[in-house]
């Protein structure tokens, strides 16, 4: 610990905390000491945000958000900037990457009960992230103004249409233009690079607050406040720093390994990340042969093209999402970890996973009556494990939850 | 005042309209900002209606203008097209009274349009926006000996009949949709406005 008593430490502490809020925060902020694999991911999340932000500026130093210029300014990045391609593929990478650690992120979370009481508000705002996730990744992805680009902004602009009476001024509205153009990828730059991040900033910090304010959550599910040692601190407490600072180090030199191992062998993943369609400049008047979104958004897509009706699909669509916002309070089981809860918990999870997965898979597929049929079968089973979830998290078995933390 | 005391009452009635103003003002502050994002002068000057010369269009010709970044088709039907087009059974396709699809009221007839003979389409396919091509040619091979004349989009075999109206069988979901348009004259049409309902 900084010793605040005298020189330098001591006059800025006077003037403004920075200490005490390092030693709330990571010093002295106690967190379980049972943390496992899955609790990487909050911490990866934050570098790939951090990488995504970095990377972005360096980037709008050579982009030009003009249809006329948007696509070769995106090629003179990648070919004759200095290490362009390189900053390029890190921004790219990251994208998809963001997608992964937090999907990984939210699946702990649903595993280990952790947005359950009295952890709502870090679920509520990390699902809010997510949706800013979400429109941060569609809007960026106009940008380079290929024929992905602009076709999946045409598509998923019109389903705004779909709304009944405000949708063709909302769509125009948003769009700027009768279809996407100029003004459409000059707003998308604006609030890629600027607006949404922000948001996307003051959120984390939120999120991150409201759970210093609880303490964490752990794979037990147990609440370490309720046994605290003489001094006053968690038994099954440790300090952040330095165990999970050096953990979490670990853990993102293991990522850095297969992010550079992407980004230097694989930037475009066989199409899931860069779009092969995306290498050819916008077209208004030619439309590729199959639009498909990329592998975040694949899931939620299936849902919509399982639905016949155009304004229902987008319903569907968007109760897919607003759907998971309310795990906290849908999930009435009395322990918080599946460690401890029954069968069927666990098979709803696994039907859970499966269904995503496979959705996942359906929506980069061209669509056939088979692949439609499973698509609608499986958007039944995502929304049943959630809208059935207050019964069988209710009726499930529960093991006894030990009263301090286990180690495995 | 007699006294320093607080009334509370008081305060919540002046903080609550002071606050129920301020946010009337923040509401109409917002109004340019979000009006700023509708289409600009540039862009609805880009996407006016188009005026178009058809005095020279033949007979049995089609004509391509650009409206708002689309394709619009003013084909002129000849009576043989137009005796071919009544033979086509509604049985065949898909929205034959045109319930579902996309036109003005003034177009929603057997001909979709306002004079028989000149038909005003959009000319993107509704399965994914290909631009289908225009097929007169009665039986031809290639489209089998019932082919009455119309369009192929030749992305994925959509075919539309010579009013545009999509064929069952072939993907696309709705008939080609008919922009707004008007005539000006017997040869200018006006593309992007509706016609003064009569």
């Amino acid at each position: 610990m900084v010793n605040r008593t005298s020189g330098l430490a001591r006059w800025i502490d006077e003037r403004l905390p920075i200490f005490d809020w390092w030693d709330d925060h990571v010093g002295q902020y106690y967190a379980p000491k049972n943390f496992n694999f899955w609790y990487f991911f909050g911490s990866l999340a934050l570098a790939v945000l951090v990488l995504q932000i970095v990377t972005g500026i360096f980037l709008t130093m050579h982009y030009k958000p003009s249809e006329d210029l948007a696509f070769a300014s995106v090629e003179y990045i990648m070919r004759d900037v200095s290490w362009g391609w390189l900053i390029r593929y890190l921004h790219s990478t990251g994208a998809s990457m963001f997608f992964v650690v937090v999907y990984l992120h939210m699946f702990r979370g649903i595993i280990y009960g952790s947005g359950k009481g009295p952890r709502e508000l870090v679920w509520l705002f990390g699902m809010v992230i997510y949706v800013l996730l979400m429109a941060e990744a569609f809007m960026g992805y106009l940008l380079p103004w290929g024929q992905m680009s602009y076709w999946g902004a045409q598509v998923i602009i019109s389903l705004f249409g779909a709304i009944p009476f405000i949708g063709d001024g909302l769509s125009l509205w948003i769009r700027g233009d009768f279809a996407v153009g100029d003004p459409t990828l000059n707003r998308f730059f604006a609030l890629h690079v600027a607006a949404v991040p922000l948001l996307i900033i003051a959120l984390v910090f939120f999120h991150i607050i409201a759970l210093h304010e609880t303490g964490s959550n752990n794979p037990d599910g147990i609440d370490i406040k309720k046994k605290k040692g003489p001094d006053g601190k968690p038994l099954d407490g440790i300090p952040f720093h330095p165990y999970y600072t050096v953990k979490d180090i670990w853990g993102l030199s293991v990522f850095a390994i297969i992010f550079a191992a992407i980004v230097f062998f694989v930037p475009e993943m066989w199409g899931k990340f860069l779009e092969p369609d995306n290498f050819k400049p916008a077209d208004p008047m030619v439309t590729p042969p199959h639009i498909a979104p990329l592998w975040y958004f694949a899931p939620f897509y299936s849902i919509l093209r399982a639905v016949p009706d155009k304004f229902l699909g987008v319903v569907a669509m968007g109760a897919a999402i607003f759907v998971l916002f309310l795990v906290p309070w849908l999930d009435r089981s009395p322990v918080r970890s599946i460690r401890y809860r029954g069968i069927l918990n666990r098979i709803a999870l696994v039907i859970f996973v499966v269904s995503f997965i496979a959705l996942g898979y359906l929506g980069t597929q061209p669509p056939s009556d088979l692949y439609t049929l499973l698509a609608r079968i499986f958007a039944v089973l995502y929304f049943l494990f959630f809208l059935t979830m207050p019964i069988y998290t209710r009726i499930d078995s529960t093991k006894p939850v030990p009263d301090r933390v286990t180690s495995k | 005042m007699a006294n320093d005391a607080v009334d509370p009452a008081r305060r919540r009635l002046l903080a609550g309209t002071a606050g129920a103003l301020g946010g009337v003002g923040l509401a109409a502050t917002a109004v340019p900002f979000v009006s700023s994002m509708q289409p600009s002068a540039r862009t609805q000057a880009a996407g006016a209606p188009v005026e178009v010369d058809i005095s020279k269009l033949g007979p049995g010709e089609l004509m391509v203008v650009e409206w708002r970044r689309k394709p619009v088709w003013i084909l002129r039907r000849t009576q043989e097209e137009l005796d071919h087009l009544a033979e086509v059974p509604a049985g065949d396709l898909r929205d034959p009274e045109s319930v579902e699809s996309e036109q003005p009221a003034y177009a929603q007839n057997d001909v979709r349009s306002i004079k028989p003979e000149y038909l005003v389409l959009v000319g993107v396919c509704t399965h994914l926006g290909c631009s289908p091509k225009y097929r007169p040619e009665v039986g031809a091979p290639d489209l089998g000996a019932d082919w009455k004349g119309g369009f192929l989009c030749p992305c994925h075999g959509g075919l539309y009949d010579l009013a545009g109206r999509v064929y069952k069988g072939v993907p696309p979901p709705l008939n080609l949709p008919v922009p707004p348009y008007k005539y000006l004259s017997d040869t200018r049409l006006l593309i992007g406005e509706d016609q003064e309902t009569a």
